[in-house]
């Protein structure tokens, strides 16, 4: 890299060779699966060239790179310094101001575009672009004149109010924004946020705290479905009895599949637990019998309000009669809303309360060091156990959540995938803070299901582009991409649990090495 | 018996290609002790590449099999060493120096990029290799023919000959010695004079070239390829490094027969739809009662 003192020439040369290096790498990594696409047709398989393809992403790893190099890399005063010193405390620079301004104004100039050409890409573009510098901006500002409020307990309050009044303000934001989407898909999508806000804090109690890496906690996701949907489908039991039964047997099945594993460590753990998820995953694909195999259980029923069922009718009182409501279908959906609520929320009032009981102590312990848990009396056996048994516990009462709510399950819904997503929520949100969890949870799987919805993404690539194709592979970027930047997770300083005198914030190295 | 006899050959031709993969997967656990998770997607990706050489091949008129083998060889081992750098690079050495779980979340994520960048860039469904294998039969006492095939016989062949070259190459080269000094200590490496981020780099690079002369393999043996093998794949692989004792060469390569040879004979005698659960019962198992595997070295905590 050159040092700052040598001349522009000097930098634009070995910015040059540097660019035409990766534009060399990308045309080996793209030259085949990029520039030849298999065509199945009725001769076989023949290929189809796309030299056009491959020269715009070599183009744009070439001009990419040699952009970051000149102005990021390179530079003497790198472009992204003013962005980086919008999350500190920092004063700005003259510099700094002209970049930030010149940001704002582009963004101005790039709205005022979009809405004389109608081209919504531009505009998401030019929204995002104003909304990362003016709420930065009044981040720094509120820092600076109220430097000492207790931010994380405004923002966990705010959060929590958010949540309880969700409902109303779906109505009101539909209202006014007209977003063109029916309000039962902005409670469907909270509720799945909701589900995998749960899973997380249930993963975390496993990975967080006791710092044991689970990659099968679907299984016990899947147990609990199946538990529920096989007494609901056979017996005839509603929801509210199944709940706890449901969890037991996810907790049990914790224990069974946590025992073996026990003397395990590490990443030893973590392919031993992928691999138990997927057995799990195959016998209920195969025994037929009782799980119906591939097609899976439908006809699951949904949870009744104290008895009282969510349909237009029934043989005795529903909801809306005993109300005296007009039947709505978004009253059940509005109330599964709320169970799924008060499911997470049990989850991390449990968690938060079990932190300050000794076993809780104890798993953090275990956490940092298992070899000096063991020697000061732990029983690591005990304190494993319960760890697994408690997250599977949760685990469990979210799968049942999830049976009654699809109504249906299958195998399909359990795969590996599942349990990448949960573990990538609890380590992307910053291992062992629930508020990080929470965070990351509404970024990934919100910012998932955003994109099902980008038709001006679509207007933009032309009508070939299918944005739910991408979905999975932008997921994946993500996944590396927070994780490069920030390898403590979104939060990473909590507050620790206890304290000796007064309760410092520690910063994440110190909190949880993930050691098993 | 007969059957018996056909059944070892297909488990030992399955065995190889696991084998070759587990290399990848413990030279890697072996020097930076992490589980790199793309590892089976990077031996998908070979196979792919593999698969449209050929078609490129064919298309250009190469029609010698021989010929077209060998430049399909070296095509897919240089194009995938050439991702198995790429994804080291991107994913795993900004977080070198990171806590433990960082870079196994990364690789999880690699796996799912390549994974969704296969099916996007190529065609969805999955891909039939257009060549033939040919089969020698030899016939066997009772009705039942044993027969093997000539992939089959490149398979072990390309296997055992790969193996030994590894192994020297592990042993004898000051790319193995510098492999091994990392292995042992990655700060004290350092500070002898060998490159440590090259060091690794260059094991990234061997793993993707052993992976994409699996794909190769694979492709021909089973003529059929689909973007979502690399995860399946990758754990039996990876089961089968476990098996033999992680960072022990010869221990893949056992590991990676014994995998094969238990899920061929398992879908042989038992249930066909069982068989990965037998494999992965296996690794836990493994595991669970010998921890460090056949050839492995016991790990010593110091406290």
């Amino acid at each position: 890299m050159a040092e700052p003192g040598t001349s522009f020439r000097q930098r634009l040369s070995s910015a040059l060779a540097d660019s035409l290096i990766a534009a060399i790498i990308a045309f080996a990594l793209f030259s085949l699966v990029l520039g030849l696409r298999t065509e199945d047709n009725v001769t076989g398989l023949t290929l189809q060239p796309r030299p056009m393809l491959l020269a715009v992403v070599v183009g744009i790893v070439f001009v990419g790179r040699l952009l970051l190099n000149l102005f990021v890399w390179q530079a003497a005063y790198p472009l992204t310094t003013p962005f980086a010193k919008l999350f500190t405390r920092e004063p700005f620079g003259k510099r700094d101001i002209v970049v930030l301004g010149a940001t704002a104004a582009l963004g101005a100039i790039t709205l005022i575009v979009s809405a004389l050409l109608d081209a919504p890409a531009l505009e998401l573009i030019a929204v995002a672009l104003l909304a990362f510098v003016g709420l930065g901006l009044l981040r720094r500002g509120i820092l600076h004149f109220f430097p000492d409020l207790p931010y994380a307990q405004i923002f966990i309050a705010a959060g929590i109010l958010f949540a309880v009044l969700f409902p109303l303000t779906a109505y009101g934001l539909e209202k006014i924004f007209n977003l063109g989407l029916p309000l039962r898909y902005w409670f469907d999508l909270s509720i799945l946020v909701l589900t995998y806000v749960m899973l997380g804090w249930g993963l975390n109690i496993v990975v967080g705290l006791a710092g044991l890496l689970d990659l099968g906690y679907v299984a016990f996701y899947a147990v609990g479905a199946y538990t529920f949907a096989l007494l609901a489908t056979h017996f005839g039991l509603g929801f509210w009895i199944c709940l706890p039964i449901a969890g037991l047997a996810a907790a049990l099945w914790g224990v069974i599949l946590g025992f073996p594993v026990l003397r395990l460590r590490g990443d030893y753990l973590a392919i031993v637990t992928l691999a138990f998820g997927e057995i799990i995953r195959i016998v209920l694909l195969n025994w037929t019998e009782v799980t119906n195999g591939p097609n899976g259980i439908s006809g699951i029923p949904k949870p009744t309000f104290f008895g009282l069922p969510f349909s237009p009718f029934a043989e005795g009182e529903t909801f809306s009669s005993f109300f005296g409501l007009n039947y709505d279908a978004l009253h059940g959906i509005i109330f599964l809303y709320y169970v799924i609520l008060a499911l997470a929320c049990l989850t991390n009032l449990v968690t938060l309360r079990m932190r300050r009981l000794p076993i809780g102590r104890a798993w953090e312990a275990m956490r940092e060091d298992e070899i000096a848990c063991r020697s000061l009396g732990i029983n690591t056996t005990i304190t494993k156990l319960t760890a697994f048994a408690t997250g599977a516990l949760f685990g469990g009462l979210a799968g049942a959540f999830f049976a009654t709510r699809q109504g249906f399950i299958s195998p399909e819904s359990f795969t590996f995938i599942e349990s990448a997503i949960i573990v990538a929520i609890v380590v992307l949100g910053g291992m062992g803070s629930q508020l990080g969890v929470a965070i990351a949870a509404v970024v990934m799987v919100g910012g998932f299901e955003a994109l099902r919805h980008t038709e001006g993404l679509q207007s933009f690539f032309g009508a070939g582009f299918d944005p739910a194709l991408y979905r999975m592979l932008l997921f994946g970027f993500a996944m590396v991409g927070i994780m490069v930047w920030r390898p403590r997770g979104l939060v990473a300083s909590r507050a620790p649990t206890i304290a000796l005198h007064d309760a410092r914030e520690i910063p994440g190295d110190l909190v949880g090495q993930g050691r098993a | 018996m007969a059957y018996f006899l056909q059944q070892l050959i297909n488990g030992l031709a399955l065995g190889s290609i696991y084998g070759l993969i587990a290399i990848g997967y413990t030279m890697v656990y072996g020097i930076i002790g992490m589980i790199n998770f793309a590892h089976g997607d990077i031996f998908m990706v070979g196979a792919f590449i593999a698969l449209i050489a050929f078609l490129a091949l064919t298309a250009l008129g190469v029609t010698a099999i021989p010929l077209a083998l060998l430049l399909v060889l070296i095509l897919a081992m240089v194009l995938t060493a050439v991702w198995g750098w790429t994804v080291e690079r991107v994913a795993y050495r900004p977080l070198r120096d990171s806590f433990r779980l960082a870079p196994l979340i990364t690789a999880i994520g690699m796996s799912i990029v390549l994974q969704n960048f296969i099916q996007v860039a190529q065609a969805r469904g999955s891909h039939s290799s257009p060549s033939s294998p040919a089969a020698t039969s030899c016939s066997g006492r009772a009705s039942f023919t044993v027969i093997v095939s000539n992939i089959q016989i490149l398979i072990v062949v390309t296997m055992l000959v790969l193996m030994t070259a590894f192994w020297l190459l592990i042993s004898r080269t000051a790319l193995g010695r510098a492999q091994r000094a990392c292995e042992q200590d990655r700060l004290m490496a350092a500070l002898s004079g060998v490159n440590v981020d090259r060091t690794i780099s260059l094991t990234f690079v061997l793993g993707a070239m052993l992976a994409a002369v699996a794909g190769l393999l694979y492709l021909l043996y089973y003529g059929v390829i689909d973007f979502f093998i690399g995860f399946i794949v990758g754990i039996k692989a990876f089961t089968a490094a476990v098996f033999g004792g992680i960072g022990s060469i010869p221990g893949a390569m056992i590991g990676g027969l014994i995998i094969g040879l238990i899920e061929t004979f398992w879908s042989a005698y038992f249930t066909i739809e069982y068989k990965d659960v037998a494999a992965f019962s296996m690794l836990a198992i493994v595991l669970i009662f010998f921890p460090t595997g056949l050839l492995g070295r016991p790990e010593v905590e110091k406290v």
